[in-house]
Protein backbone atom coordinates (compact mmCIF):
# COMPACT_ATOMS: atom_id res chain seq x y z
CA UNK A 1 0.00 0.00 0.00
CA UNK A 2 1.22 3.30 -0.98
CA UNK A 3 1.54 5.84 1.88
CA UNK A 4 0.33 9.29 0.46
CA UNK A 5 -2.39 11.54 1.56
CA UNK A 6 -4.85 14.06 -0.52
CA UNK A 7 -4.79 17.28 1.83
CA UNK A 8 -4.99 19.82 -0.60
CA UNK A 9 -6.13 20.74 -4.44
CA UNK A 10 -2.48 22.87 -4.23
CA UNK A 11 -0.88 19.13 -4.39
CA UNK A 12 -2.62 18.00 -7.34
CA UNK A 13 -0.85 18.48 -10.40
CA UNK A 14 -2.59 18.29 -13.63
CA UNK A 15 -1.25 15.27 -14.37
CA UNK A 16 -2.83 13.45 -11.06
CA UNK A 17 -6.24 15.39 -11.66
CA UNK A 18 -6.50 14.24 -15.08
CA UNK A 19 -5.51 10.75 -14.29
CA UNK A 20 -8.37 10.70 -11.62
CA UNK A 21 -10.98 11.92 -13.78
CA UNK A 22 -10.08 9.56 -16.62
CA UNK A 23 -10.29 6.37 -13.86
CA UNK A 24 -13.47 8.02 -12.86
CA UNK A 25 -14.82 8.19 -16.49
CA UNK A 26 -13.73 4.31 -16.67
CA UNK A 27 -15.41 3.37 -13.49
CA UNK A 28 -18.39 5.83 -14.77
CA UNK A 29 -19.01 3.85 -17.68
CA UNK A 30 -19.11 0.28 -16.84
CA UNK A 31 -18.91 0.18 -13.04
CA UNK A 32 -19.68 -3.20 -12.10
CA UNK A 33 -16.22 -4.09 -13.89
CA UNK A 34 -14.94 -2.46 -10.21
CA UNK A 35 -17.01 -4.00 -7.69
CA UNK A 36 -14.94 -6.48 -6.21
CA UNK A 37 -11.43 -4.52 -7.21
CA UNK A 38 -10.97 -3.80 -3.20
CA UNK A 39 -12.94 -6.53 -1.06
CA UNK A 40 -12.39 -6.63 2.43
CA UNK A 41 -10.69 -3.13 2.41
CA UNK A 42 -12.10 -0.88 5.36
CA UNK A 43 -12.33 3.30 5.02
CA UNK A 44 -12.19 4.69 8.20
CA UNK A 45 -14.94 7.67 7.93
CA UNK A 46 -14.04 10.37 10.52
CA UNK A 47 -16.03 13.30 10.73
CA UNK A 48 -16.02 16.06 13.51
CA UNK A 49 -18.73 18.56 11.31
CA UNK A 50 -21.83 17.53 9.96
CA UNK A 51 -21.84 16.20 6.56
CA UNK A 52 -24.19 14.74 3.88
CA UNK A 53 -22.89 14.04 0.31
CA UNK A 54 -19.25 13.74 1.22
CA UNK A 55 -19.68 11.60 3.83
CA UNK A 56 -22.17 9.15 2.13
CA UNK A 57 -20.44 9.13 -1.55
CA UNK A 58 -17.35 8.12 0.37
CA UNK A 59 -19.45 5.14 2.22
CA UNK A 60 -21.40 4.68 -1.28
CA UNK A 61 -17.64 4.80 -3.58
CA UNK A 62 -16.14 1.91 -1.20
CA UNK A 63 -18.84 0.01 -1.02
CA UNK A 64 -19.20 -0.08 -4.82
CA UNK A 65 -15.61 -1.19 -4.46
CA UNK A 66 -16.24 -4.06 -2.83
CA UNK A 67 -14.90 -2.61 0.96
CA UNK A 68 -16.17 -1.87 4.14
CA UNK A 69 -16.75 1.13 5.84
CA UNK A 70 -15.81 1.36 9.57
CA UNK A 71 -17.41 5.43 10.98
CA UNK A 72 -16.16 7.09 13.33
CA UNK A 73 -19.73 8.11 14.41
CA UNK A 74 -20.41 11.32 15.58
CA UNK A 75 -18.61 13.47 18.25
CA UNK A 76 -20.95 13.70 20.85
CA UNK A 77 -20.70 9.55 21.29
CA UNK A 78 -16.84 9.40 20.48
CA UNK A 79 -13.18 9.64 22.82
CA UNK A 80 -13.30 13.00 21.08
CA UNK A 81 -15.98 13.94 23.70
CA UNK A 82 -13.68 12.90 26.43
CA UNK A 83 -11.21 15.38 25.59
CA UNK A 84 -8.96 13.14 23.11
CA UNK A 85 -6.71 14.92 20.76
CA UNK A 86 -7.30 14.71 17.40
CA UNK A 87 -3.73 13.42 17.04
CA UNK A 88 -4.67 10.80 19.33
CA UNK A 89 -7.93 9.81 17.68
CA UNK A 90 -6.25 9.20 13.75
CA UNK A 91 -3.22 7.25 15.77
CA UNK A 92 -5.67 4.92 17.03
CA UNK A 93 -8.20 5.11 14.02
CA UNK A 94 -5.61 4.13 11.59
CA UNK A 95 -4.90 0.53 12.90
CA UNK A 96 -8.63 -0.10 11.93
CA UNK A 97 -8.51 0.64 8.50
CA UNK A 98 -6.36 0.90 5.42
CA UNK A 99 -7.64 4.76 4.87
CA UNK A 100 -8.86 7.60 6.58
CA UNK A 101 -11.10 10.09 5.34
CA UNK A 102 -11.63 13.02 7.88
CA UNK A 103 -13.53 16.04 7.90
CA UNK A 104 -12.77 18.92 11.04
CA UNK A 105 -13.26 22.08 11.87
CA UNK A 106 -10.00 23.46 12.23
CA UNK A 107 -8.56 24.42 9.22
CA UNK A 108 -4.73 22.48 8.88
CA UNK A 109 -6.30 19.84 10.86
CA UNK A 110 -5.61 17.20 7.71
CA UNK A 111 -2.09 18.59 7.04
CA UNK A 112 -1.72 17.66 11.23
CA UNK A 113 -3.31 14.22 10.92
CA UNK A 114 -1.15 13.24 8.13
CA UNK A 115 1.57 13.51 9.90
CA UNK A 116 0.64 11.44 12.57
CA UNK A 117 -0.84 8.16 10.17
CA UNK A 118 0.97 5.96 7.66
CA UNK A 119 -2.47 4.84 6.05
CA UNK A 120 -3.82 7.14 2.96
CA UNK A 121 -5.24 10.05 4.66
CA UNK A 122 -7.95 12.19 2.60
CA UNK A 123 -8.95 15.75 3.34
CA UNK A 124 -13.00 15.94 3.41
CA UNK A 125 -12.70 19.46 4.07
CA UNK A 126 -10.82 21.38 7.12
CA UNK A 127 -12.77 24.29 8.55
CA UNK A 128 -12.78 27.21 5.84
CA UNK A 129 -9.70 25.78 4.68
CA UNK A 130 -9.39 22.97 1.52
CA UNK A 131 -11.71 19.92 0.35
CA UNK A 132 -9.93 18.57 -2.26
CA UNK A 133 -12.04 15.45 -3.50
CA UNK A 134 -14.63 18.36 -3.59
CA UNK A 135 -12.87 19.71 -6.32
CA UNK A 136 -12.13 16.50 -7.95
CA UNK A 137 -15.97 16.20 -8.74
CA UNK A 138 -16.43 19.75 -9.56
CA UNK A 139 -13.46 19.52 -12.42
CA UNK A 140 -15.31 16.16 -13.57
CA UNK A 141 -18.14 17.84 -13.61
CA UNK A 142 -16.90 20.89 -15.87
CA UNK A 143 -14.85 18.65 -17.94
CA UNK A 144 -18.07 16.43 -18.96
CA UNK A 145 -20.21 19.96 -19.56
CA UNK A 146 -17.51 21.99 -20.88
CA UNK A 147 -13.99 20.75 -21.09
CA UNK A 148 -11.23 21.87 -19.14
CA UNK A 149 -9.59 24.31 -21.75
CA UNK A 150 -10.18 27.48 -22.59
CA UNK A 151 -12.62 27.85 -19.80
CA UNK A 152 -13.99 31.11 -19.04
CA UNK A 153 -15.42 30.00 -14.68
CA UNK A 154 -16.70 32.41 -12.65
CA UNK A 155 -16.96 31.61 -8.61
CA UNK A 156 -19.72 33.74 -6.71
CA UNK A 157 -20.55 34.10 -3.05
CA UNK A 158 -18.98 33.09 -0.38
CA UNK A 159 -15.20 33.18 -1.11
CA UNK A 160 -13.80 33.93 1.66
CA UNK A 161 -14.55 31.05 4.07
CA UNK A 162 -15.80 28.41 1.29
CA UNK A 163 -13.51 26.01 1.23
CA UNK A 164 -14.52 24.17 -2.03
CA UNK A 165 -13.68 27.64 -3.80
CA UNK A 166 -10.43 27.31 -2.33
CA UNK A 167 -9.65 24.00 -3.59
CA UNK A 168 -11.15 24.60 -7.03
CA UNK A 169 -9.39 28.04 -7.79
CA UNK A 170 -6.20 26.40 -7.06
CA UNK A 171 -6.91 23.18 -8.70
CA UNK A 172 -8.06 25.68 -12.00
CA UNK A 173 -4.29 27.12 -12.06
CA UNK A 174 -3.02 24.07 -13.68
CA UNK A 175 -5.75 24.49 -16.55
CA UNK A 176 -6.58 26.83 -19.34
CA UNK A 177 -8.85 28.82 -17.26
CA UNK A 178 -10.20 32.53 -17.04
CA UNK A 179 -11.00 32.92 -13.24
CA UNK A 180 -13.38 35.20 -12.32
CA UNK A 181 -14.31 35.80 -8.70
CA UNK A 182 -17.95 37.34 -7.43
CA UNK A 183 -18.83 38.37 -4.07
CA UNK A 184 -19.48 41.24 -1.82
CA UNK A 185 -16.28 43.36 -0.80
CA UNK A 186 -16.25 41.29 3.04
CA UNK A 187 -16.18 38.09 1.24
CA UNK A 188 -13.48 38.34 -0.91
CA UNK A 189 -10.31 35.48 -1.33
CA UNK A 190 -8.65 35.49 1.93
CA UNK A 191 -4.72 36.42 1.48
CA UNK A 192 -3.55 33.25 1.25
CA UNK A 193 -4.90 32.49 -1.77
CA UNK A 194 -4.61 34.84 -3.69
CA UNK A 195 -1.04 34.50 -2.80
CA UNK A 196 -1.31 31.36 -4.53
CA UNK A 197 -3.20 32.25 -7.55
CA UNK A 198 -1.02 35.00 -7.78
CA UNK A 199 2.08 32.73 -7.54
CA UNK A 200 0.83 30.47 -10.20
CA UNK A 201 0.11 33.02 -12.84
CA UNK A 202 -3.24 32.27 -12.45
CA UNK A 203 -5.91 34.67 -14.40
CA UNK A 204 -8.02 36.42 -12.15
CA UNK A 205 -10.44 39.03 -11.89
CA UNK A 206 -12.12 39.97 -9.10
CA UNK A 207 -16.08 41.20 -9.02
CA UNK A 208 -18.87 42.65 -7.02
CA UNK A 209 -21.68 42.39 -10.03
CA UNK A 210 -22.68 38.86 -11.57
CA UNK A 211 -23.52 41.20 -14.66
CA UNK A 212 -20.10 42.35 -15.15
CA UNK A 213 -18.72 39.25 -16.51
CA UNK A 214 -22.02 36.72 -17.04
CA UNK A 215 -22.10 36.71 -20.56
CA UNK A 216 -18.22 35.66 -20.90
CA UNK A 217 -18.84 32.66 -18.79
CA UNK A 218 -18.52 29.01 -19.37
CA UNK A 219 -19.35 28.03 -15.96
CA UNK A 220 -21.08 30.01 -13.09
CA UNK A 221 -19.67 27.89 -9.51
CA UNK A 222 -21.97 29.38 -7.04
CA UNK A 223 -21.87 28.79 -3.10
CA UNK A 224 -23.89 29.92 -0.36
CA UNK A 225 -23.43 33.26 1.11
CA UNK A 226 -23.03 31.96 4.88
CA UNK A 227 -25.18 34.35 7.29
CA UNK A 228 -23.56 32.71 10.63
CA UNK A 229 -20.20 34.31 9.30
CA UNK A 230 -21.37 37.96 9.56
CA UNK A 231 -21.46 39.53 12.41
CA UNK A 232 -24.23 41.34 11.82
CA UNK A 233 -27.02 40.59 10.51
CA UNK A 234 -28.03 43.93 8.41
CA UNK A 235 -25.01 43.11 6.88
CA UNK A 236 -25.69 40.02 5.37
CA UNK A 237 -29.27 41.56 4.56
CA UNK A 238 -27.29 44.28 2.59
CA UNK A 239 -25.51 41.84 0.16
CA UNK A 240 -27.43 38.08 0.28
CA UNK A 241 -30.27 38.47 -2.20
CA UNK A 242 -27.64 40.26 -4.32
CA UNK A 243 -26.16 36.65 -4.98
CA UNK A 244 -29.16 34.56 -5.77
CA UNK A 245 -29.60 33.55 -9.54
CA UNK A 246 -32.90 33.06 -11.36
CA UNK A 247 -34.42 32.38 -14.75
CA UNK A 248 -33.94 36.41 -15.32
CA UNK A 249 -30.68 36.60 -13.77
CA UNK A 250 -29.60 34.10 -16.53
CA UNK A 251 -30.85 35.64 -19.42
CA UNK A 252 -27.62 37.37 -19.89
CA UNK A 253 -26.01 34.42 -20.01
CA UNK A 254 -24.72 32.17 -22.74
CA UNK A 255 -26.75 29.13 -23.49
CA UNK A 256 -24.46 26.53 -22.52
CA UNK A 257 -23.41 28.03 -19.69
CA UNK A 258 -23.22 25.25 -16.59
CA UNK A 259 -24.44 26.07 -13.18
CA UNK A 260 -22.42 24.16 -10.36
CA UNK A 261 -23.01 24.61 -7.13
CA UNK A 262 -21.42 22.18 -4.18
CA UNK A 263 -24.83 21.97 -2.47
CA UNK A 264 -26.70 22.43 -0.25
CA UNK A 265 -28.04 25.61 -1.36
CA UNK A 266 -30.29 27.44 0.66
CA UNK A 267 -31.97 30.00 -1.98
CA UNK A 268 -28.82 30.94 -3.86
CA UNK A 269 -30.31 29.16 -7.35
CA UNK A 270 -34.15 29.61 -8.01
CA UNK A 271 -35.82 26.14 -8.19
CA UNK A 272 -36.87 27.41 -11.38
CA UNK A 273 -32.73 26.55 -12.58
CA UNK A 274 -33.09 22.69 -11.24
CA UNK A 275 -34.64 21.80 -14.69
CA UNK A 276 -33.25 24.08 -17.17
CA UNK A 277 -29.88 22.73 -19.30
CA UNK A 278 -27.62 24.98 -17.09
CA UNK A 279 -28.37 22.72 -13.95
CA UNK A 280 -25.60 20.61 -13.40
CA UNK A 281 -25.66 20.55 -9.42
CA UNK A 282 -27.72 17.49 -8.79
CA UNK A 283 -25.49 15.80 -11.60
CA UNK A 284 -22.76 17.33 -9.98
CA UNK A 285 -23.15 15.50 -6.52
CA UNK A 286 -23.83 11.80 -8.22
CA UNK A 287 -20.18 12.37 -9.92
CA UNK A 288 -19.08 12.38 -5.91
CA UNK A 289 -19.41 8.80 -6.50
CA UNK A 290 -17.67 7.24 -9.49
CA UNK A 291 -14.79 9.98 -8.64
CA UNK A 292 -14.26 9.24 -4.98
CA UNK A 293 -14.14 5.64 -6.63
CA UNK A 294 -11.25 6.43 -8.58
CA UNK A 295 -9.70 8.13 -5.86
CA UNK A 296 -9.93 5.18 -3.78
CA UNK A 297 -9.12 3.22 -6.39
CA UNK A 298 -6.22 5.00 -6.74
CA UNK A 299 -5.07 5.27 -3.22
CA UNK A 300 -5.29 2.03 -1.83
CA UNK A 301 -3.67 0.67 -5.40
CA UNK A 302 -0.27 2.40 -5.09
CA UNK A 303 1.54 0.76 -7.84
CA UNK A 304 -1.06 3.07 -10.19
CA UNK A 305 -1.69 6.12 -7.79
CA UNK A 306 1.20 8.07 -9.76
CA UNK A 307 2.54 11.17 -7.91
CA UNK A 308 -0.87 11.38 -6.05
CA UNK A 309 0.17 12.66 -2.23
CA UNK A 310 3.45 14.02 -0.96
CA UNK A 311 3.54 17.27 1.06
CA UNK A 312 0.77 19.47 1.02
CA UNK A 313 3.47 21.76 3.02
CA UNK B 1 31.81 54.23 26.14
CA UNK B 2 32.34 53.61 22.90
CA UNK B 3 30.34 51.53 20.01
CA UNK B 4 33.44 48.99 20.06
CA UNK B 5 33.34 48.89 23.64
CA UNK B 6 29.74 48.06 23.89
CA UNK B 7 29.79 45.46 21.08
CA UNK B 8 33.00 43.03 22.51
CA UNK B 9 34.67 44.69 25.47
CA UNK B 10 32.53 43.18 28.28
CA UNK B 11 32.17 39.64 27.41
CA UNK B 12 34.67 36.38 27.82
CA UNK B 13 32.80 34.07 25.74
CA UNK B 14 29.69 34.08 23.84
CA UNK B 15 27.48 35.90 21.75
CA UNK B 16 26.59 39.19 20.86
CA UNK B 17 24.19 40.48 18.61
CA UNK B 18 24.43 43.72 17.36
CA UNK B 19 22.52 46.04 14.90
CA UNK B 20 18.90 44.89 16.37
CA UNK B 21 16.66 47.33 15.51
CA UNK B 22 15.99 49.82 18.77
CA UNK B 23 13.71 48.44 20.72
CA UNK B 24 13.13 44.91 19.42
CA UNK B 25 16.12 43.21 21.52
CA UNK B 26 13.66 41.92 24.04
CA UNK B 27 12.09 40.09 20.79
CA UNK B 28 15.39 38.61 20.08
CA UNK B 29 15.43 37.23 23.23
CA UNK B 30 12.09 35.63 22.48
CA UNK B 31 12.48 34.11 19.49
CA UNK B 32 15.89 32.87 20.86
CA UNK B 33 13.73 31.13 23.56
CA UNK B 34 15.99 32.57 26.35
CA UNK B 35 13.64 33.81 29.19
CA UNK B 36 16.16 34.10 31.91
CA UNK B 37 15.54 30.53 33.21
CA UNK B 38 18.20 28.72 31.21
CA UNK B 39 20.58 30.21 33.61
CA UNK B 40 22.37 32.35 30.90
CA UNK B 41 23.89 35.76 31.54
CA UNK B 42 22.23 38.22 29.48
CA UNK B 43 22.85 42.02 28.74
CA UNK B 44 20.82 44.30 26.82
CA UNK B 45 21.59 47.89 25.78
CA UNK B 46 18.21 49.39 24.14
CA UNK B 47 18.37 52.17 22.44
CA UNK B 48 21.96 53.02 21.77
CA UNK B 49 23.28 55.54 19.36
CA UNK B 50 24.58 54.52 16.54
CA UNK B 51 26.00 55.79 13.15
CA UNK B 52 24.14 53.68 11.01
CA UNK B 53 21.04 53.13 12.48
CA UNK B 54 20.88 56.31 14.81
CA UNK B 55 19.27 53.70 17.59
CA UNK B 56 20.08 50.30 17.88
CA UNK B 57 20.34 47.35 20.06
CA UNK B 58 22.44 45.39 21.43
CA UNK B 59 21.95 41.76 23.17
CA UNK B 60 24.72 39.70 24.74
CA UNK B 61 24.40 36.35 25.86
CA UNK B 62 27.53 34.87 27.85
CA UNK B 63 28.59 31.01 27.59
CA UNK B 64 26.85 30.69 25.20
CA UNK B 65 27.51 30.52 21.26
CA UNK B 66 24.33 30.11 18.71
CA UNK B 67 23.36 27.68 15.99
CA UNK B 68 23.27 29.14 12.35
CA UNK B 69 19.43 27.81 12.66
CA UNK B 70 19.07 30.17 15.85
CA UNK B 71 21.04 33.00 14.49
CA UNK B 72 18.22 32.43 11.05
CA UNK B 73 15.57 32.90 13.01
CA UNK B 74 16.58 36.35 13.82
CA UNK B 75 16.11 37.22 10.07
CA UNK B 76 12.37 37.96 10.30
CA UNK B 77 12.83 40.43 12.77
CA UNK B 78 16.22 41.81 12.95
CA UNK B 79 17.58 41.65 9.35
CA UNK B 80 20.54 43.79 9.44
CA UNK B 81 21.76 42.32 13.01
CA UNK B 82 25.11 41.24 13.15
CA UNK B 83 26.36 38.35 15.20
CA UNK B 84 29.75 37.91 17.03
CA UNK B 85 31.05 34.68 18.36
CA UNK B 86 33.56 35.72 21.28
CA UNK B 87 35.71 33.68 23.15
CA UNK B 88 38.08 35.06 25.16
CA UNK B 89 37.05 38.73 24.60
CA UNK B 90 38.11 38.06 21.27
CA UNK B 91 35.54 37.95 18.20
CA UNK B 92 36.41 34.69 16.51
CA UNK B 93 33.30 34.26 14.35
CA UNK B 94 30.53 36.37 12.60
CA UNK B 95 27.71 34.79 11.11
CA UNK B 96 25.49 35.56 8.50
CA UNK B 97 22.09 36.46 9.01
CA UNK B 98 19.79 34.16 6.48
CA UNK B 99 16.26 34.17 5.63
CA UNK B 100 15.27 30.28 6.40
CA UNK B 101 12.88 28.36 4.43
CA UNK B 102 10.86 27.67 7.52
CA UNK B 103 11.03 28.34 11.16
CA UNK B 104 9.09 26.10 13.90
CA UNK B 105 7.78 26.90 17.16
CA UNK B 106 8.88 30.26 17.10
CA UNK B 107 5.65 31.87 15.84
CA UNK B 108 2.29 31.71 17.21
CA UNK B 109 -0.62 31.34 14.56
CA UNK B 110 -3.13 34.56 14.59
CA UNK B 111 -5.81 32.66 13.29
CA UNK B 112 -7.91 30.98 15.70
CA UNK B 113 -9.46 28.35 13.55
CA UNK B 114 -6.13 26.79 12.85
CA UNK B 115 -5.29 23.17 14.29
CA UNK B 116 -2.33 24.48 15.77
CA UNK B 117 -4.34 26.87 18.41
CA UNK B 118 -5.73 24.05 19.76
CA UNK B 119 -4.42 21.22 22.41
CA UNK B 120 -2.85 19.37 19.83
CA UNK B 121 0.89 18.11 19.86
CA UNK B 122 2.15 20.16 17.18
CA UNK B 123 4.33 22.39 16.92
CA UNK B 124 3.90 25.82 15.27
CA UNK B 125 5.52 25.70 11.58
CA UNK B 126 5.97 28.77 8.97
CA UNK B 127 7.17 28.79 5.35
CA UNK B 128 9.08 32.07 5.26
CA UNK B 129 8.07 34.21 2.28
CA UNK B 130 9.60 37.12 0.71
CA UNK B 131 7.40 39.16 2.70
CA UNK B 132 6.13 37.96 4.96
CA UNK B 133 5.40 34.01 6.72
CA UNK B 134 3.10 31.54 6.01
CA UNK B 135 1.06 29.20 8.42
CA UNK B 136 1.99 25.54 6.94
CA UNK B 137 -0.87 24.14 8.89
CA UNK B 138 -3.49 27.06 7.61
CA UNK B 139 -2.02 28.58 5.67
CA UNK B 140 -2.67 32.17 7.32
CA UNK B 141 -0.20 35.02 5.70
CA UNK B 142 1.35 37.07 8.12
CA UNK B 143 2.94 39.93 6.43
CA UNK B 144 2.54 42.79 9.20
CA UNK B 145 3.84 43.23 13.16
CA UNK B 146 5.44 39.76 12.76
CA UNK B 147 7.01 40.61 16.46
CA UNK B 148 3.37 40.48 17.60
CA UNK B 149 3.25 36.76 17.08
CA UNK B 150 6.47 35.54 18.89
CA UNK B 151 5.93 32.59 21.13
CA UNK B 152 6.71 34.46 24.54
Amino acid sequence: MRHDHVLTARQLSREDVEEVLDRAAEIAADPDAVSDRHAGALLATCFFEPSTRTKMSFEAAIKRLGGDVVDMGSVESSSVKKGESLADTMRVIEGYADAIVLRHPKQGAAKMASEFVDVPLLNAGDGAGHHPTQTLLDLFTIREAQGLDDLTIGIMGDLKYGRTVHSLAHALTTFDARQHFISPESLQLPRGVRYDLHEAGAQVREHTELEEVLPSLDVLYVTRIQRERFPDENEYRKVAGEYRIDSETLEAADDDLAVLHPLPRVDEIAPEIDDTEHAQYFQQAHNGVPVRMALLDLLLDGAAVGAIGGDAR
Amino acid sequence: MSERELRISKIENGTVIDHVPGGEALNVLAVLGIDGTGGETVSIGMNVESDALGRKDVVKVEDRELSQDEVDVLSLIAPEATINIIREFDVVEKKRLDRPESVSGVLACPNHDCITSGDEPVETKFEVLDSGVRCVYCETIIREDITDHIVR
